[in-house]
């Protein structure tokens, strides 16, 4: 190893697979939920439900166990060459950015967990591990509940869109290979950010 | 004297008459719980409107009559649109089977306190044989007959064609029950 310094610069492997893992779940779950809510009462209905729930709490996990991941192995820290090209402005913004979608991927699925609870259907995670009742059985509570777990689940995906236009803009505008630090395959084209012409 | 002896002994023929007197469903502090199982999740439904005829003796439970008829109608998870379903033919067909019936054809004490009664159970047009353990209790006038059964939802063909999936709608269903009664003698 010719760099022998111990400020990493890329995610590490379990944490690009944790990132990715919640990105296909997100992006399924936000359609889904969208396709779902008008159906009639059929056991299709009842199925993409369950399947929502168990996706929902799978994302609950998933970001706990990379908050975990994120506090025991530092994420790398913006190249040396972009603190100094990118306005202080644009910096806070995604800092402020990344912990909104974190606190988001947490809040989103336990409203809708919560509203689940209130509406009587308890969450059994895949069919198989019972979930204790975040609410009790109350269906006043739940009306009130169910439309805050849509207006954090639209701010989630805003912020999931404004999240991929900034990497999209690093990775096709500025050609600065940022976004190499997530992705998976960018190992073999090395990390380095690429000094501007 | 002798008109003391006449007078208890027509307490004690008024005593025993009301013993084998009928014995009152108290439907306001009685319940009749259901569980079905969703995709592994328990949800619980409740009848509103049930009555019951009951003749009960704690003396000689083995005389005992019970015909109990359930108004499918009152069905209810408590969601509105799950409400609007139950009496559909598909669940219940309330329009052509508005009741369920039960009727017992032997009741045995097993334990004190404690009686199994047999009898049928009709639901939408089908009957099966049951064996339900009751459990008494009494506190002032009232006495409380609580139990649970387990029934095959699709014996009865409630929940029928694509619901019949019992993936997504176990077949067994709980029931439990909690009946209030008055006049019923001392255990």
């Amino acid at each position: 190893m010719s760099d022998a310094s111990p400020e990493p610069r890329r995610y590490t492997a379990t944490a690009m697979l944790l990132h990715w893992l919640s990105a296909l779940l997100v992006a399924g779950l936000l359609a889904l939920g969208w396709y779902m809510a008008d159906l009639p009462l059929t056991p299709q209905r009842l199925k993409l439900y369950n399947w929502h729930k168990w996706a929902g709490v799978s994302v609950l996990a998933l970001t706990l166990l990379r908050l975990l991941w994120r506090w025991t192995h530092r994420p790398p820290a913006l190249p040396a060459e972009l603190v100094v090209r990118t306005p202080a402005w644009q910096q806070r913004l995604a800092a402020l950015t990344h912990v909104a979608l974190y606190g988001l991927l947490l809040v989103v699925p336990l409203i809708g967990w919560a509203y689940s609870s209130a509406a009587g259907f308890s969450v059994v995670w895949f069919g198989v591990l019972p979930l204790p009742d975040l609410l009790p059985k109350d269906k006043a509570l739940a009306e009130l509940v169910k439309p805050w777990h849509a207006v954090a689940a639209f701010s989630l995906g805003a912020l999931v869109v404004l999240h991929l236009a900034a990497a999209l803009k690093h990775q096709f505008v500025d050609k600065d290979g940022l976004m190499r630090r997530m992705w998976p395959a960018g190992a073999a084209r090395g990390a380095e950010v690429q000094p501007r012409p | 004297m002798k008109i003391f002896t006449v007078a208890s002994a027509l307490c004690l023929a008024l005593v025993s008459h009301a013993a084998m007197a009928q014995q009152k469903l108290l439907p306001a502090q009685s319940e009749i719980v259901f569980v079905s199982k969703q995709m592994g999740v328990p949800v619980e439904g409740r009848f509103r409107k049930f009555d019951a005829q009951i003749s009960f003796d704690p003396a000689k439970p083995e005389t005992s009559k019970i015909a109990f008829t359930v108004d499918l109608a009152s069905a209810s998870l408590g969601i509105p649109e799950v409400d609007a379903e139950l009496p559909k033919p598909v669940w219940f067909n309330v329009p052509k089977f508005p009741q369920a019936s039960f009727s017992s054809s032997a009741v045995r004490r097993v334990a004190p306190g404690k009686v199994e009664v047999q009898g049928s159970l009709s639901i939408k047009g089908a009957s099966q044989n049951l064996l339900v353990p009751v459990q008494l209790t009494q506190a002032g006038a009232v006495t409380t007959a609580a139990g649970s059964f387990t029934l095959k939802r699709l014996a009865f063909r409630i929940g029928d064609n694509e619901w019949a999936d019992t993936s997504m709608v176990a077949d067994d269903v709980q029931v439990r029950f909690k009946l209030a009664l008055s006049g019923v003698g001392k255990l």
